[in-house]
């Protein structure tokens, strides 16, 4: 018997990592401030997170300006996208399997 | 049971990437009371502006024959003037009451009111408004008042309709309906302000109560 938990990906253990995925597989590109109002966070505790992601090559990081202020955007990776999406068709089969 | 409290920690997983999900992409905060806010005040506007047009043209207009006869240079200069002005007054108080409304909502489930989603709605939606806005005044500019009327519950229509990608989907259904009514009217020019008063007041009406009924009413 296959075990379900193996595909959970350890990577999106946290609900902010999560958060982060779910908002960049809607928005084709999403900027530093606009991550830090939707998920309620501070500067420093969503900068380590992304780094995090971007480690594993799940997100792709784009630094621009507006003016003199830094622009700092996110996209997400193919890699970081079918990773995500396997994250949540393993969570679905936990569920499933415990309906039966 | 461990495996139990596994299946409810990956259903609340699985609900926190739905809610992100939505939340990032869709604004949610658009009150129904912002759409009966802007029926009203449609509907005061196209009641003044009934009878300013039945005073310059007289009893003509009970016969259907207010644009028919086009216009006569002194007076209806004024008139022009007077329903632009009229119009710009009107889409400002329906859009200081529907901003308004939707703060309100936002602020009382602790939403923000300016954010991505937000800032993607009112794009999208300003695209097909202001290639609309520029048409109307076009046809102003050309005193083809006919098709004031139509062109703008087509345009409108369309607005909503691709801004429904942005926010509560129900808002597609009023944009149809909003599409339709523009092109029926296209066939019946005479009548422009009571279907534009019927596609602005009354449908903004119906969909805030109904969207009020559904999402808000507690």
């Amino acid at each position: 018997m296959k075990n379900p938990i193996g595909n959970l990906n350890k990577v999106f253990d946290s609900r902010i990592r999560m958060g982060v995925m779910s908002i960049l597989l809607m928005n084709a590109e999403i900027s530093f401030n606009d991550l830090k109002q939707l998920l309620e966070l501070t500067d420093g505790n969503l900068a380590s997170h992304m780094i995090n992601l971007e480690e594993n090559g799940f997100i792709k990081v784009h630094k621009g300006f507006i003016g003199r202020k830094t622009n700092t955007t996110y996209s997400i990776t193919k890699a970081g996208e079918k990773a995500f999406k396997e994250h949540i068709e393993a969570l679905e089969h936990m569920i499933k399997g415990m309906n039966k | 049971m461990p495996e139990q409290s596994q299946a409810d920690q990956s259903l609340e997983a699985l609900q926190d990437i739905k809610r992100m999900m939505e939340r990032s992409s869709r604004f949610i905060s658009l009150s129904g009371l912002s759409g009966i806010g802007a029926g009203i005040s449609a509907l005061v506007g196209a009641y003044v502006a009934y009878g300013w047009i039945v005073d310059y043209y007289g009893s003509d207009v009970k016969r259907g024959a207010i644009l028919l006869r086009g216009y006569t240079p002194d007076g209806a200069e004024e008139l022009k003037w007077k329903l632009i002005g009229l119009a710009v007054a009107v889409l400002a108080v329906a859009l200081a009451l529907s901003m308004w409304f939707t703060w309100r909502k936002a602020r009382k489930s602790q939403l923000p009111v300016w954010d991505h989603a937000s800032r993607k709605l009112l794009i999208n939606m300003l695209i097909p408004l202001a290639a609309g806005g520029f048409f109307v005044l076009g046809l102003i500019d050309h005193s083809d008042w006919n098709y004031v009327a139509p062109a703008c519950l087509i345009f409108y229509g369309l607005a909503l309709v691709n801004a429904s990608k942005y926010t509560l989907t129900d808002i597609r259904y009023l944009g149809i309906l909003e599409i339709i009514l523009g092109c029926v009217n296209m066939y019946y020019p005479h009548w422009g302000l009571r279907f534009w008063a019927l596609g602005f007041g009354v449908l903004h009406i119906v969909y805030g109560l109904i969207m009020w009924w559904k999402y808000e009413r507690s």
